[in-house]
């Protein structure tokens, strides 16, 4: 099913940012914002959540202690023993301090990469996925705003367009889309 | 946002808007290279197509071909795996810690930086690998089943402290040097006409389309991957340190190693980015983003680490007497006026000496005075990690088996030749890749970009948003303006 989609076009972050919070106010729903660099404070203005992603790479570091921990007492101290200079280690903490380094860099590797790898696959970027900005400037020097009409059931389209004039836009655009 | 004092110089010259951004970044890599980038290129690769020569000659002889015998069992390879790590720590160093520090300035110099890491990175790791002799069972060194042998890698031992190390270093250096490229990449896709460069830049942005929410986890992101990395960073070279301070050797078994090698990393590090920089903002024509303020606060960052590493040679001088270690103490003297005086003397010269000159406000906000001494900071450090290694082993306990270490001309063809493949990937980086990272750049144009750092508040956004509470944008912009 096909929908009607308005993309407003700004040149600048700071009139993108106003003009969001005037559409705001008035109860229009801004589906998303395209821009070449992230727009300091622009997303409690248009609902968007902040990310949990820091609660990822706690989740995953700690998994990488675990392992590490694991690991190396399974290594060193269950299934070969090692007898170091006349100096064994019977028990996994005798030996902690040796086994320090490894945890921490096995944390970190884990930590780093497990958040890395979530962040691509919610982001939907992958090699060779196709962008969806609607307009190739929006990587350059453009701000777009993205309106759904399906979204806005108590606006007409061209309501909207008016409200959008008196916010400093320098183009808008009306498409369908999936 | 962020408001910067008018008395300081500004971040961004000339009055550029983010199209000029965009443009100033692309440019070069969109125009043919010029010729001085192959005449680079070609000379980066004969050195290193001569160097891959003596990997493999090394390979099917044997690290006999080196000049070590058996007293000095580890002398250029480990040197130059030292050298090469400790370059490596400046990328992440600058793009990590500065970001935790939020320091903007950073933002001209991490992207080249990281990729300097990743490189140096590669050259460090590369000495390790050829010194197995057997390049093709390395992967021996990680905890593998035991159908391989009788036993796991030693847990206990820095060596394998070391793999990890290097290997997390690298790859996580990896992944947020290319977590930062994606939406430059994404630029460059949208601007290209040719079809196989667009191809390429569209895989290489992996689709990156610049939403809201995509920025938000950006940021996030790059957050919480500088605060990994800074430990990461100090954990990595400490580690290297161990190498040497867990022994027993006199020269090596001190517990200043740690803070005094991450100090020394950071040193030749941003002496290294300094030599590169100075060069590419020339060719790229970037003077407007590295600038003299950049350059001098490199320079303050080679002054400190410069301090810190003369502090810990006199320490670790005075100890060996103090100690009351007859072989620590001899370890020391020998290095001083033994046989290797003279590479001792350099070290001192280039590490302990030169950098002091930094403290003279003219010297380092020289551009050719900066390259300079970058220069001498590299062979420095060098010096540095082959007085430690070759001058504290070369004469051990027993004098019958006192001996020399003289290089063979495969130790200086690998050495050489790391340092052209280094090249030859640094060139292609500069080439094809952003070389700064364009959305970045764009975040700190209005607070400290030259055309509206000082100018009067034309937009009147007082009342933005609950991140900007207390500053606001401009208002003490009209009053200063003599940096113009």
């Amino acid at each position: 099913m096909s929908e009607k989609v308005i993309y407003a076009m700004y040149d600048d972050d700071d009139v993108l940012k106003d003009g969001a919070k005037k559409l705001v106010a008035k109860g229009i729903k801004v589906a998303d914002v395209f821009s070449p660099f992230p727009i300091h404070g622009i997303d409690p203005i248009i609902g968007v959540q902040n990310t949990r992603l820091g609660i990822m790479a706690f989740l995953y570091g700690i998994t990488g202690t675990t392992i590490a921990t694991l690991g190396m007492r399974y290594f060193m101290i269950g299934d070969w023993p090692m007898n170091i200079g006349g100096k064994p280690n019977f028990t996994y903490l005798d030996n902690i301090l040796a086994f320090i380094p490894v945890t921490f860099e096995f944390t970190v590797l884990c930590a780093a990469h497990g958040m890395a790898i979530t962040y691509l696959l919610k982001n939907k970027t992958l090699p060779g996925m196709p962008a969806s900005n609607p307009d190739p400037r929006t990587t350059d020097d453009k701000f777009v705003m993205e309106l759904r009409m399906s979204e806005n059931s108590g606006f007409t389209a061209e309501e909207i367009q008016d409200l959008l004039r008196s916010t400093g836009v320098i183009e808008i655009d009306q498409k369908e889309v999936k | 946002m962020h408001k910067e004092s008018a008395i300081r110089e500004p971040l961004i010259l000339g009055h550029k808007t983010y199209h000029e951004i965009t443009e100033d970044v692309c440019k070069p890599i969109e125009d043919k290279a010029p010729r001085a980038w192959y005449v680079l290129f070609a000379i980066a690769l004969i050195i290193a197509v001569y160097g891959v020569g003596c990997i493999f000659y090394l390979l099917g002889t044997g690290i006999g071909v080196w000049g070590l015998n058996k007293t000095i069992g580890w002398a250029w390879d480990i040197t130059n795996f030292v050298w090469w790590v400790g370059i490596g720590h400046a990328g992440t160093l600058i793009s990590a810690v500065l970001l935790l520090f939020r320091q903007k300035w950073r933002m001209a110099i991490n992207r080249s930086a990281e990729a300097m890491t990743i490189f140096a990175v590669f050259m460090a790791g590369t000495f390790p690998l050829i010194h197995m002799g057997r390049l093709w069972l390395g992967y021996w060194v990680f905890p593998l089943p035991n159908q391989f042998g009788s036993l796991w890698v030693n847990f206990n031992s820095p060596l394998l402290w070391d793999v990890f190390a290097i290997s997390t270093y690298l790859s996580v250096s990896l992944v947020f040097w290319y977590i930062g490229l994606i939406p430059d990449f994404a630029t460059l896709r949208d601007r290209v006409k040719r079809p196989i460069p667009k191809k390429m830049y569209s895989i290489l942005s992996f689709g990156w389309s610049g939403r809201a929410k995509n920025w938000n986890r950006f940021e996030l992101v790059s957050l919480v991957l500088a605060g990994l990395a800074t430990p990461l960073v100090f954990s990595v070279h400490s580690i290297v340190s161990f190498d040497f301070a867990t022994s027993v050797i006199p020269g090596w078994h001190t517990t200043i190693f740690p803070p005094y090698f991450v100090a020394g990393a950071v040193f030749s590090g941003f002496a290294m980015v300094q030599t590169l920089l100075l060069v590419m903002r020339k060719g790229m024509r970037l003077e407007n983003y590295i600038h003299t303020r950049h350059v001098e606060y490199m320079n303050i960052v080679i002054m400190v680490t410069g301090s810190i590493v003369g502090v810990a040679y006199l320490t670790e001088l005075f100890v060996s007497w103090y100690s009351g270690v007859e072989y620590e103490a001899y370890a020391f003297i020998n290095r001083a006026t033994g046989p290797y005086w003279w590479a001792y003397w350099s070290m001192m010269t280039c590490n302990v000496i030169s950098p002091q000159l930094m403290w003279i406000r003219p010297l380092r906000r020289s551009l050719y005075f900066t390259f300079f001494i970058s220069i001498v900071v590299n062979i420095g450090m060098w010096f540095e990690r082959y007085v430690i290694i070759v001058s504290s082993i070369h004469r051990d306990y027993l004098p019958s088996s006192w001996s020399m270490h003289y290089p063979s001309h495969i130790d200086i063809g690998i050495y050489l030749g790391t340092i052209g493949i280094f090249f030859v990937f640094f060139l292609l980086f500069a080439r094809f890749f952003p070389v700064l990272p364009i959305a970045e750049l764009k975040t700190i144009l209005k607070s400290s970009g030259e055309s509206y750092k000082n100018a009067p508040d034309t937009h009147g956004h007082h009342d933005h948003d609950n991140t900007a509470h207390g500053h606001d944008q401009s208002q003490l912009g009209t009053e200063n303006t003599n940096n113009h």
